[in-house]
């Protein structure tokens, strides 16, 4: 669905992609993970047409993608911090985008905003919703056209447990439709159950792109955050980073301890 | 001759002995104006009923009245001057004289007078002629009443509405002169007035004077005229009353003062001139109670001026209130009211505590290069003057008016 | 594109800035009108704020809202839409109610108090500045990616319209002065959107006169329809020439 051949990426002297090839596949679920500034968010917006790469080329199903923004009318993009503008209702903001991508009405999926509630803020300004609020109509937005691959920039943040788990069932149901959804996310117990693939980001590098089943059958490992821990601990990464990443965590997604290792 | 004869007592009749009066007209005995000057003597009148009188250059050198009845037609036919004068106490009244011929050679005129006295040009219309009413050598004049209209062309093919060269003691009273060179000339031209008169839409002045003393004008009217009215080379001139407006042009002028000593310019109004008063070269004038208002520049003094004073003026709405290209200590100005002045009255006496620059940077930037012109209006020349009216530096600096008016001094 | 900027113009037109910009202008115009006794002379206090704040505003307004729509672009970018489009649409609402606060502010009072050629020309400054300095801030908008930067670079550019080229001009009139310059004066002002628009609307009234053997120059030139094209043209190249420019740098952004 998505293939990626030696992308190169500089920021000024700072390397954010470095090399990297993979292919993305229909009814993939992977975690991009990867610590802050290992190129995660760069890489999504390659693939989204954001960020302009050095060097290497992407195709989404076989086409280069090359300036024609149509094929982003299959993919749902839903960004780390949703920002909208700052008059429009979110009513508004939802039937802008129906406009824009002018698609029939039997074909929208509207699940979320009904799950979320939404249409009970829909005469509410922008302005005026919460960073949850946001994120919850940022979700809606990037299912609502049922597209076929979903791009989810650190999803659960900022979400209440019980948006966050509504959120995770929408995506184990799009998973069983066969699409491909890419996920970045710090918190990996949070996507355990729903992920097939682990894509490990550093420092601009891809170091793996594994199935899960590989890893737990490498690493003997159920959980996968364990089995990440295992194949880390025999290689040179950042393990403190590791460390902190499998740290327990309370139900709000807060990290409570500080160098216990799950 | 017979018919002449028959009609001749009953004139000598109705007018006093060695007075006779002569009708011209159709039905008349005498059908011709040239017939009715043979035939009149000394202090006789001629009558003459309407019609369209075409008879060429018509010479009058006798001392006789000649009077039009409803404005018979003259036509010089575009070839000949009409009336050519020369004598004392000759009166032409109540004319329509049209249509002079055209010879910058000749200048030919509508009227014309040489070498004469006691003339008196009353209550005509003066249309389409090269020159309207011209005068040289001529003493004790009366110019009045006349409406005198040309049909300009070019500077070059038309002469002057009312011309006086080397005269003196004339009257030239409620006139009106348009579409001329100028409407009205002076040159040589002493002892005189000219009063309530219309200058207006000449191709060059209004009124052009020069080499002509002991003068005055009041109360005249001089507008639209393509560059205002020009005063050169005189003294003891009062200009009195007279209002200057829309005399708009790049090289126009209410007043051009050239060479002009001993002078008054008092309760005029200069409105929408390019330039209200342009000095060069003229010193002990008196401009008191002038109204300026809406002019380009209000005052332009050259630096070659001076001992002249400017007070009790009114400024309004003019783009530049004093333009010099030099220091101008020599003039001085006082009482007048600045409409831009942002000074303050702390003791209440009508007069403002802080003196008045009314010569802008701007103004002495352009001075020094007119290109610099086609930034009138932009930022950065308001806030050139806005700096300088804080820290003079390009201004003259004795150039002020001490005593500025809070309010508009009465006219 | 037209859905896209329906949108931002309503983003824009519901936000207070823009409606008290509208008030501002018309409160200024209307007060103008009503405190002169002739309206020409409000016309030339009208031309001030035309000339200085029209760009000014157009500058900072556009600008600060780019800054602030660009996760707003950002969500655009994710959708089917090219980024032409999203920028010209961006453009598009922007200049549509920075020129709708104008036409309300300004327009209605003139076409009240002065509806001749001197008012007629001073709306068309009015607009075309406004569109031209809309243009000017998308430049140094997606140039500099830093939003204390680019209002920066706003404001000296702006600086550099209204007040520095002046300054220039006036350097180069003193500096050859031995030299016939007025051909030249009028090619350098011509170049300045500010200066033309000035010009233009000078020359519309009688002040013209004053600027004597330029002035006459001047009126032969922009009086003549090919000068009314001239000044069309250049209007229009101030407004395309940065948009396009800012069009390019905008294709090749990463964001």
């Amino acid at each position: 669905m998505i293939r990626i051949e030696h992308i190169n990426k500089k920021f000024k002297r700072l390397v954010a992609l470095n090399d990297i090839s993979a292919e993305l596949r229909k009814g993939q679920v992977i975690s991009l993970i990867g610590p802050n500034g290992s190129g995660k968010t760069t890489l999504i917006k390659s693939i989204l047409g954001m960020v302009k790469p050095d060097k290497g080329k992407i195709y989404f199903n076989e086409e280069l993608i090359n300036g024609d923004p149509s094929y982003r009318s299959l993919i749902g993009y839903m960004p780390q911090i949703g920002r909208y503008p700052d008059n429009m209702r979110v009513g508004q903001l939802f039937s802008m985008l129906k406009n824009i991508r002018n698609v029939p009405a039997a074909k929208l999926d509207e699940e979320l905003i009904e799950k979320f509630r939404l249409e009970e803020i829909f005469n509410k300004p922008m302005r005026t919703l919460s960073g949850g609020t946001r994120q919850k109509v940022s979700a809606a937005l990037a299912f609502l056209f049922d597209p076929d691959v979903l791009i989810l920039d650190e999803p659960t943040a900022g979400l209440d447990p019980l948006s966050s788990e509504l959120l995770k069932e929408k995506i184990l149901k799009e998973k069983s439709k066969n699409k491909l959804i890419l996920i970045t996310s710090h918190i990996l117990s949070d996507l355990d159950e729903l992920t097939t693939h682990i894509m490990y980001l550093q420092e601009g590098k891809l170091e793996f792109f594994k199935e899960i089943e590989q890893l737990r059958e490498e690493t003997g490992e159920l959980k996968l955050g364990k089995a990440i821990a295992r194949i880390m601990k025999g290689e040179k990464f950042n393990n403190e980073w590791i460390d902190k990443m499998f740290v327990p965590k309370d139900s709000f997604g807060e990290i409570k301890g500080e160098n216990k290792v799950y | 001759m017979l018919r002449l004869l028959f009609i001749l007592p009953t004139i000598v009749l109705s007018t006093v002995v060695s007075a006779r009066t002569i009708v011209v007209g159709k039905d008349q005995p005498v059908t011709s104006i040239r017939k009715a000057i043979e035939l009149a003597g000394n202090n006789d009148t001629i009558v003459v009923k309407p019609g369209m009188y075409k008879e060429g250059n018509l010479v009058i050198n006798r001392t006789i009245v000649l009077l039009g009845e409803n404005f018979p037609v003259i036509d010089g036919e575009k070839k000949y001057e009409i009336f050519t004068i020369s004598g004392s106490g000759i009166t032409i009244k109540g004319f329509q004289i049209q249509n002079s011929g055209q010879s910058a050679l000749n200048d030919y005129a509508s009227i014309k007078v040489i070498d004469s006295k006691n003339i008196v040009i009353e209550n005509n219309r003066v249309i389409n002629s090269y020159f309207g009413i011209h005068f040289s050598n001529s003493s004790f004049i009366t110019i009045k009443n006349n409406t005198i209209t040309g049909m300009p062309t070019t500077e070059q093919n038309t002469g002057n509405g009312i011309h006086l060269w080397k005269c003196n003691n004339a009257l030239i009273d409620n006139n009106r002169a348009t579409g001329h060179r100028d409407g009205i000339y002076f040159e040589f031209v002493t002892e005189s007035t000219i009063q309530h008169n219309r200058s207006e839409k000449n191709i060059r002045y209004g009124l052009h004077f020069m080499f002509s003393n002991n003068d005055r004008y009041l109360k005249n009217t001089f507008s639209d005229n393509g560059a205002g009215v020009a005063v050169m080379y005189s003294h003891n001139v009062k200009m009195e009353g007279n209002r200057f407006e829309k005399n708009w042009g790049p090289s126009s002028y209410g007043i051009l003062l050239k060479d002009i000593r001993d002078s008054h310019i008092q309760n005029n109004t200069f409105f929408k001139n390019s330039v209200g008063i342009h000095m060069e070269g003229s010193s002990r004038i008196d401009a008191s109670k002038n109204m300026f208002k809406e002019n380009g520049w209000a005052i332009k003094v050259q630096a070659s001026c001076d001992d002249n004073n400017f007070y009790q003026n009114n400024f309004f709405g003019n783009t530049f209130d004093i333009a010099t290209n030099g220091t101008m200590v020599l003039n001085k100005f006082y009482n007048n009211y600045w409409d831009k002045y942002e000074g303050y009255d702390r003791n209440k006496d009508g007069v403002g505590d802080v003196p008045y620059h009314p010569v802008s940077m701007y103004s002495m930037i352009v001075e020094q290069n007119p290109n610099a012109l086609i930034l009138l209006r932009s930022f950065i020349v308001s806030l050139f003057d806005k700096a300088e009216k804080a820290i003079p530096s390009l201004t003259p600096e004795n150039l002020t008016d001490d005593k500025p008016m809070i309010k508009p001094n009465k006219l | 594109m037209l859905k896209l900027s329906k949108y931002v113009l309503y983003d824009i037109v519901r936000s207070k800035v823009i409606l008290a910009y509208t008030a501002f202008l018309f409160i200024v115009s209307f007060s103008l009108f009503n405190m002169e006794d002739h309206s020409s002379k409000a016309i030339l206090s009208l031309l001030n704020i035309i000339l200085i704040v029209v760009p000014l505003i157009s500058m900072i307004f556009t600008t600060i809202h780019y800054y602030n729509s660009y996760e707003f672009i950002e969500l655009m970018l994710s959708q089917p839409m090219s980024r032409r489009k999203i920028l010209l649409s961006e453009y598009g609402g922007i200049a549509l109610s920075l020129v709708s606060s104008f036409i309300i502010g300004v327009g209605i009072p003139v076409l009240l108090f002065s509806p001749d050629s001197v008012g007629f020309s001073l709306l068309f400054t009015g607009i075309s500045l406004t569109l031209v300095f809309t243009s000017l801030a998308f430049l140094t908008s997606v140039k500099s990616r830093d939003k204390a930067r680019g209002i920066g670079f706003a404001l000296l550019l702006w600086f550099y319209f209204a007040l520095i080229y002046d300054g220039l001009i006036l350097m180069v009139l003193f500096t050859f002065s031995e030299y016939p310059l007025e051909k030249a004066t009028l090619v350098l002002s011509a170049l300045n959107p500010i200066d033309l628009g000035r010009i233009s609307i000078m020359l519309k009234m009688d002040v013209s006169a004053l600027m004597g053997y330029t002035g006459a120059l001047y009126k032969d030139f922009f009086g003549s329809a090919s000068g009314m094209l001239f000044t069309m043209g250049i209007m229009f190249f101030w407004i395309v020439a940065p948009l396009w420019w800012a069009l390019r740098v905008f294709k090749q952004k990463d964001l």
